[in-house]
């Protein structure tokens, strides 16, 4: 319907969105309007090419892809609505599947018209190569991104439930799992250098597709749960480039632009992840950790109640409040809100909050959940500048949190060590919420449980907050 | 196919690559998550394909197998792009909020 140089200036002008889009993400005050300005780049591509399609013949055209976009859209729209803060992670990787599902579905649809209809004419020489070249590398990371992205979903869930049954899901990967890995990669690149010869050949094609998958599961299966967020991000710079080279095969400027653009800015994202919690992307990628070989609990501490804490608290002047993945779990973020507003009204008590960088299961989660609570943003306070106030605080309120404040990692041992974590053992008095003495993700110990001055309230966040309140109402 | 329009899209591939690993240099850990969110909503630009596919293959008649892989990458892809998008804006508008509380 409009000319090819108006599509080719649509494309840029999305392209051009998408760039200030990833750019304004980046910095905290304008990251809403960059989400907006990648919004609008892909309703530019999308009406652009949907302008440039020739669909006046029938109604059919348009029912089908109309329907589609619907479809789609509705199904996207619900999903994100109804999403629980705590499962947006999930909600992340989920998605980041279905993208690179999208591209390497794209590849083959285009694969196959050669294979189904006879009559079109199968290109020749460099076209034949590029096309079959780039659908092999579409559909590698493609189907990859697929098995990898809902991997991970099960492993940020911890679990699936099959016919009632929890089944948790398995951390495994011995060393001997590499050089497999190494040898289905390449045998995937043979086989996208046989079809070439045999373009037609569906075997190959099955075979390509069949590979990826394994490789994805392979890729994800051996990482443990606290190392998820940097393997979704890293899946997302292979969705991106997924589209990449979808773009090659239907030489279109847009797909190429935005899907490195993705790929390259995702890859850089992943980096700055992996030196949040002071890990190697390598290490991450091809070292198991955590998970499979878990220390034995030797140790056993006396667990307090909610009226001794309440005692301590009345009388600290300062309480820093160090959140975890607990917190998320059982939704306790107004109840730790209400604590702080109760003690800094009732004891003139300063109260803070200290977010470690990889508290819960994504970055910035503690800072999403405490916002929905409308704990004021000056109050939390990020590792590095937190730290040297601890031995300063009186109390330090751990909630839900292990790993992240887990002296171990001082130590040059062990999978913690090197890990930036909080001072919390430098408190003058340490009181941790958390449901047993059970290990973190880490499967490490914490030697912070049995120090002397650690009082243990053992139980379910919600419900010890709720009792400490009580507690501290009654004083 | 003409060897400039492939050189055209690998020049196209890797400036964008570049361009890409100089985007973003220095993110706080508060906005890790929605960039990611927002970066993936925009890999399902696949939609663009899988829009241009679908129509070819229903205007192919005899492609019905590729018409269907292209109706399944659509609605995959705009789940991606939708969701995606809707997903980031929560988050961000919880950290928005948060600010606005603090001042």
């Amino acid at each position: 319907m409009i000319d090819d140089q108006w599509v080719g200036l649509g494309y840029l002008l999305s392209a051009t969105l998408f760039i200030f889009g990833l750019k304004r993400l980046s910095h905290p005050r304008t990251a809403p309007r960059g989400n907006q300005l990648g919004a609008m780049g892909m309703l530019v591509a999308v009406l652009t090419t949907v302008l440039q399609m020739e669909l006046g013949d029938g109604i059919e055209g348009w029912i089908l892809i109309g329907s589609g976009l619907l479809l789609g859209g509705l199904i996207g729209w619900v999903m994100a609505v109804r999403v629980e803060m705590t499962g947006m992670p999930e909600m992340v990787a989920l998605f980041n599947g279905f993208g690179g599902a999208a591209s390497a579905l794209v590849a083959l649809s285009e694969s196959w018209k050669y294979i189904e209809d006879d009559t079109l004419e199968i290109p020749t020489g460099l076209e034949l190569e590029v096309m079959v070249v780039a659908a092999g590398l579409s559909a590698l990371v493609g189907w990859m991104t697929l098995t990898g992205s809902l991997l991970a979903m099960l492993k940020l869930k911890g679990g699936i439930e099959i016919f009632g049954k929890w089944i948790r899901t398995p951390t495994w990967g011995p060393s001997w799992l590499n050089p497999v890995k190494g040898l289905l990669f390449i045998s995937t690149l043979v086989l996208i250098y046989m079809s070439i010869q045999e373009p037609t050949e569906t075997d190959y094609l099955f075979a390509i597709i069949g590979i990826s998958c394994i490789l994805g599961i392979l890729l994800v299966l051996p990482i443990g749960g606290a190392d998820m967020p940097v393997v979704v991000s890293l899946l997302n710079s292979l969705s991106g480039i997924a589209a990449a080279f979808t773009g090659f095969i239907i030489s279109n400027s847009v797909l190429i632009v935005a899907g490195s653009l993705v790929g390259a800015s995702g890859l850089i994202l992943t980096f700055i992840m992996c030196k949040a919690m002071n890990r190697e992307l390598i290490d991450v990628l091809f070292k198991a950790f955590g998970g499979s070989d878990k220390e034995q609990l030797t140790r056993t501490k006396v667990g307090s109640d909610a009226d001794e804490v309440a005692m301590m608290v009345d009388g600290a002047q300062k309480v820093i409040i160090v959140p975890g993945y607990g917190m998320a779990v059982s939704q306790c973020q107004h109840q730790v809100k209400e604590f702080a507003d109760l003690v800094s009204e009732k004891f003139d008590t300063e109260v803070k909050y200290a977010i470690h960088p990889v508290a819960g299961r994504m970055p910035g989660h503690m800072n999403v959940l405490l916002a929905e609570a409308n704990v004021p943003y000056d109050q939390l306070i990020e590792m590095d500048e937190i730290n040297p106030e601890m031995p300063e605080a009186d109390i330090a309120l751990i909630i839900g949190a292990n790993d992240t404040c887990n002296p171990a990692a001082r130590t040059d041992e062990g999978p913690l060590a090197g890990m930036p974590i909080i001072d919390a053992d430098m408190a003058r008095t340490v009181v941790i919420i958390k449901r047993s003495l059970s290990v973190g993700y880490a499967g490490v110990d914490n030697d912070l449980f049995y120090m002397d001055k650690t009082m243990m309230l053992f139980g379910d966040g919600k419900k010890m907050m709720n009792e400490l309140n009580a507690a501290v109402k009654e004083l | 196919m003409d060897p400039t329009i492939l050189i055209g899209s690998i020049t196209l591939f890797v400036m964008s690559i570049f361009l890409g690993f100089e985007l973003i240099t220095k993110v706080p850990a508060t906005l890790h998550t929605p960039l990611m969110s927002g970066a993936n909503a925009i890999s399902g630009i696949s939609i663009v394909g899988a829009l241009l596919g679908a129509n070819v293959a229903y205007e192919g008649g005899d492609t019905v197998v590729s018409g269907i892989l292209a109706f399944l990458a659509l609605v995959l892809a705009m789940i991606n792009v939708v969701g995606g998008f809707a997903v980031t804006n929560r988050m961000l508008n919880m950290i928005a909020g948060k600010k606005r509380g603090g001042q």
